[in-house]
């Protein structure tokens, strides 16, 4: 039965959907391609990698949109416990960079699962609150709160504060989704904020001191442009620069002079800004806003618990990445390298958000079937 | 309920709170729509410049500094290339570790690093140092890992190429001061510009350092080169023709070889110099290439002051030069008549105390001419007492004496003409009659540079035209190749008859026919001149030469050449060698015979084939120390 519904095709909220996608994917490679050298020395091309990247990411997408998501969610336990071990692989085994440890090296790749994970994550979430009703804040609170401790726990070890952030969002946004008794909420509320002082410094301390320095010059970044706050005020630069046409493409002298650094990956953005101007950002945002109401849409129209709250937590993931990484080259939040979903130069980031929007459509392709 | 409706309920609720995340989110990126409006529409404009400043880098690009020569065209100071060693700052994170990498592989001294880091802004670009060896140069290029942000940069050296002499002339270019750097001479100038420091190269530095040009680069953040925007090419500096014969000059100088002591001479008929030697000396060469710290303060404290132009800047009392000028006072104020007979019986009694003459016994009865032939001391004693300070002071002033001449050189000092008023002024106490007679030959207050007796000798022999000597002969115009003739030195007539001056010649012609300066009689040409031996300690017992040597006199020689048509003036003055006839008449006498040679061409050199400048270079001084 479910065969012969996919085989009925897309209809147009689909075909809209996979459009915005391919738009955004496309503007991404673009703007890679815009910063980074068509021909280098050694290697192949970065936006050609990306490319390869989004096609892996479409293939994970045909399958997490076509494998019923009920039969997916009967392994999401086991396949967050493979990502919670590859988390302890991770800190175990992993490569370092820049003073943390986020991949596992696979022949000439790298892993990195703190990216992969988000997904069994919304899962488990999803399955735990979906398989039947959950009663009291203890069953609606608590225990879904274990089951994101120890994965919030080893991210942050890495340590990838952007990452541990999101997961963090995920599990927030999956609680306001299902609602708690306001009582039991605010108990926890409370608690975190008399624990906050003791949980900030732990926190804190845990901090590699290049982080601490990139929150700390996120309060006066103009103090020090050579220094800290260097990356935030170029961002600010390029994209500012663009003003309301942009310098077009290929002619942001901000990228394409290297004065904006991680123009393809963390700042993928001020490229795009600087190129294409506020109109171009305005497109852009309307995309991803389409996007995002389009997961909400699925959502609500989700035929039980389990499909609506995946398609939250995917709404959820994505639009956490995409806020914190605009607020951060904007100018608005601390640079705390969380990429751009979609547009990001980066292996397991794409093909995690692409497979996150398949199970999006996979929700909303099986909500009028029956079991 | 059943759990299934649980469930339904659950669906619904989850769905009803739907509208709240779709409102959070939408409010939230229409705030970054808002912030991005802000940053790209109404403060747009202002990134726009901020983007501007990042990819754009000026360059100055250095102009040649001008040239100098002599007269006759010979070299005196060209730019060679160097290497010279910058440091970018911004691109160097651990300065500490900069230094200490500097001072152990290439010897620099910590001090002299630290000093130059210190004033420095953060972004900027230290010079290091200039003229680099080829092997400083091959360290540096073989330790660019441990030498982060320092670079070679090839520019052009000022450099002398004569060998020292001169060098109170040319003088020396350094790297600009801050204090300098603010002024308005020096605008358009940064920190490392070259300018002129001493000599001719200061004085004349904004002709001669030209105009800077600028290039306009695109440069990435690495500071790479990407486009060059725009480029205007520097202008070279002018040429320098100075009036300066460096065969005379170089004569001069060896003839007064390791003695302290200044060399004048100078065409007296329109002021220029053609030579102007002070010893000892310096090494210009040394000092544009930026002398280590040590070294130049070893320099500033010599006790021989090398730095000093003694020709300009050393007062000395003129003792029986000043004769000349208390001649003119004398005919000039009608104190006596160039005939009258003074006696002199080798003293002068004035109060309790007695003026010796030089000579024990006297001269016996003298008129004018003899008393400046035999320098007779109470000849001029006695009419000096008789015209009194002031009028002495009033014809002094006349020829120049108390004033800078004005010569194209800084630092020109005016030496003193001692009157009633200034001591007064200055020492709060009245003048003494007995002061007066020390004056009358030239000794007590009175001092005078050897620039300045040139000028008087010059006027003496130019019936009182008293011209400002200068040291430009002509200028080349790098902008136009084209050779411009420098206007006339200025100058003035003394109102003294010329009558007056046909006498002091007579006297100064017998100086060497018969007087004092015998040694200075030339079968080349006729000279006429005056001795001169300054005091410099006024109590003194024993035979000269028993003496230390700081205590000597300074022995003076003015004099002038042909006798009929002057054309050239020498002023020689040498420290502490006793007397002027013996010391420095001598030296005169070479400078001017060389001269003249120079001068008539071949007629003379086809006689005397041998005597070319050059070998007028090996004669050794000739300096006695006999009288």
């Amino acid at each position: 039965m479910n065969n012969r519904r996919l085989r009925r095709g897309f209809d147009g909220f689909d075909w809209c959907f996979l459009g915005i996608i391919l738009g955004i994917v496309a503007i991404g490679i673009l703007s890679i391609h815009s910063v980074t050298p068509a021909n280098p020395s050694s290697g192949i091309p970065i936006y050609l990698k990306q490319s390869m990247w989004v096609l892996i990411g479409s293939l994970v997408f045909v399958a997490t949109a076509g494998i019923d998501y009920h039969k997916l969610s009967r392994f999401s336990y086991i396949f967050y416990g493979i990502g919670l071990l590859l988390l302890v692989v991770v800190l175990v085994a992993g490569k370092s960079s820049r003073g943390s440890q986020r991949w596992i090296p696979l022949g000439p790749l790298a892993v990195q699962p703190s990216e992969l994970v988000k997904i069994p994550l919304i899962m488990a979430l999803a399955t735990y609150y979906g398989i039947k009703h959950r009663v009291g804040w203890l069953q609606r609170l608590v225990f879904p709160g274990l089951i994101v401790l120890p994965g919030f726990l080893l991210i942050l070890k890495q340590p990838d504060l952007g990452s541990s952030l999101s997961f963090l969002s995920i599990y927030i946004v999956l609680v306001l989704a299902v609602g708690v008794k306001s009582r039991a909420f605010g108990l926890v509320v409370l608690t975190a904020l008399l624990l906050f002082p003791f949980a900030w410094g732990g926190v804190w301390g845990s901090l590699h001191s290049y982080q601490q320095e990139r929150i700390l010059s996120f309060v006066d970044p103009n103090y020090d442009p050579g220094g800290k706050g260097y990356h935030g005020l170029q961002s600010r630069i390029a994209i500012g620069s663009g003003e309301l046409l942009g310098k077009g493409l290929y002619g942001g002298t901000q990228t394409q002079f290297k004065f904006l650094p991680e123009g393809h990956t963390d700042f993928v953005f001020a490229v795009f800004a600087e190129e294409w101007g506020f109109l171009g950002v305005v497109v852009l945002l309307a995309m991803y806003a389409g996007l995002f109401l389009m997961g909400l849409e699925i959502a609500g129209k989700a035929r039980d618990t389990l499909g609506a709250l995946i398609a939250v937590g995917v709404v959820c993931v994505i639009a956490f990445g995409f806020l914190v990484n605009l607020a951060m080259t904007v100018g608005l939040a601390p640079i705390v390298g969380i990429p751009l979903p979609l547009m990001s130069y980066g292996g397991s980031a794409t093909i995690m958000t692409l497979a996150a929007l398949g199970l999006l459509l996979n929700v909303k392709r099986h909500r009028l079937t029956l079991t | 309920m059943l759990e299934s409706d649980q469930q339904a309920n659950e669906l619904v609720d989850i769905q009803s709170r739907l509208i709240l995340i779709k409102v959070g989110l939408l409010l939230l990126i229409a705030l970054l729509g808002l912030r991005l409006w802000q940053l790209q529409v109404r403060d747009g404009h202002e990134y726009q410049e901020m983007a501007k400043d990042n990819r754009t880098r000026s360059i100055v690009l250095e102009p040649a500094r001008g040239l100098l020569y002599d007269r006759h065209g010979q070299l005196l100071a060209n730019n060679v290339p160097s290497f010279n060693l910058y440091v970018s700052l911004e691109d160097v994170n651990d300065r500490d570790a900069l230094v200490s990498e500097l001072t152990t592989r290439l010897h620099f001294s910590e001090k002299d690093l630290l000093a130059k880091f210190k004033g420095a802004r953060r972004n900027a670009t230290v010079k290091i140092k200039g003229g680099l060896s080829l092997k400083e140069a091959a360290i540096v290029e073989s330790h660019r890992l441990t030498l982060p942000g320092t670079f070679i940069q090839p520019e052009y050296q000022r450099k002398y190429p004569i060998g020292g002499y001169a060098s109170h002339v040319i003088g020396y270019v350094g790297e600009i001061s801050e204090a300098k750097l603010k002024e308005q001479e020096y605008q358009g100038l940064h920190q490392g510009s070259m300018v002129g420091q001493y000599g001719v190269e200061r004085t004349y530095d904004k002709a001669l350092r030209g105009v800077a040009g600028r290039e306009l680069l695109e440069v990435d953040a690495l500071g790479h080169k990407k486009q060059s925007i725009s480029v205007r090419k520097p202008s070279a500096g002018d040429d320098f023709y100075l009036t300066l014969d460096i065969r005379l000059q170089r004569l001069a100088e060896d003839l007064l070889h390791d003695e302290a002591g200044a060399v004048v001479a100078l065409d007296p008929r329109d002021g220029e110099v053609l030579v102007l030697a002070s010893r000892p000396s310096f090494d210009p060469t040394a000092i544009s290439g930026g002398l280590p710290f040590a070294e130049w303060k070893a320099l500033l404290n010599d006790k021989r002051h090398p730095l000093t132009n003694r020709a300009i800047q050393g007062q000395y009392p003129p003792g029986s030069t000043f004769k000349i000028v208390m001649a003119a006072a004398v005919l000039g104020s009608r104190a006596a008549l160039g005939t009258d007979e003074l006696m002199c019986a080798g003293g002068f009694k004035f109060g309790r105390r007695t003026y010796r003459d030089w000579k024990r016994g006297g001269h016996g009865a003298v008129e004018l001419v003899d008393a400046l032939a035999q320098s007779c001391d109470v000849y001029f004693y006695k009419l000096g007492n008789r015209m009194g300070i002031e009028t002495i002071a009033s014809y002094s002033r006349q020829f120049g004496l108390g004033q800078k001449t004005g010569i194209d050189l800084p630092s020109e000092r005016s030496g003193l003409v001692p009157s009633a008023d200034w001591k007064r002024r200055v020492k709060g106490e009245p003048w003494y009659p007995g002061e007066t007679i020390s004056v009358s030959i030239g000794q007590g207050f009175m001092t005078a540079t050897p620039i300045q007796m040139a000028q008087v000798v010059a006027a003496t022999a130019m019936n009182g035209r008293l011209v400002t000597p200068r040291l430009v002969h002509a200028i080349r115009k790098r902008g136009t190749g084209t050779m411009e003739a420098v206007e006339p030195s200025s100058s003035r007539q003394i109102p003294i008859p010329p009558a007056v001056f046909t006498q002091i010649r007579e006297g100064l012609e017998a100086v060497v026919t018969k007087g004092t300066a015998k040694r200075s009689q030339s079968s080349l040409v006729s000279i006429a001149g005056k001795t001169g031996t300054a005091q410099v300690v006024a109590l003194r017992s024993g035979p000269e030469k028993d003496i230390p040597k700081e205590f000597r006199d300074h022995a003076w020689f003015v004099a002038y050449a042909p006798v009929d048509r002057p054309t050239i003036v020498v002023v020689v003055l040498a420290e502490h060698m006793g007397h002027g006839g013996s010391a420095a008449a001598p030296i005169a006498k070479e400078l001017i015979e060389a001269h003249v040679k120079f001068t008539s061409g071949g007629d003379l050199d086809q006689g005397e084939h041998e005597e070319t400048s050059e070998s007028l270079l090996e004669h050794g001084p000739e300096l006695a120390n006999d009288e």
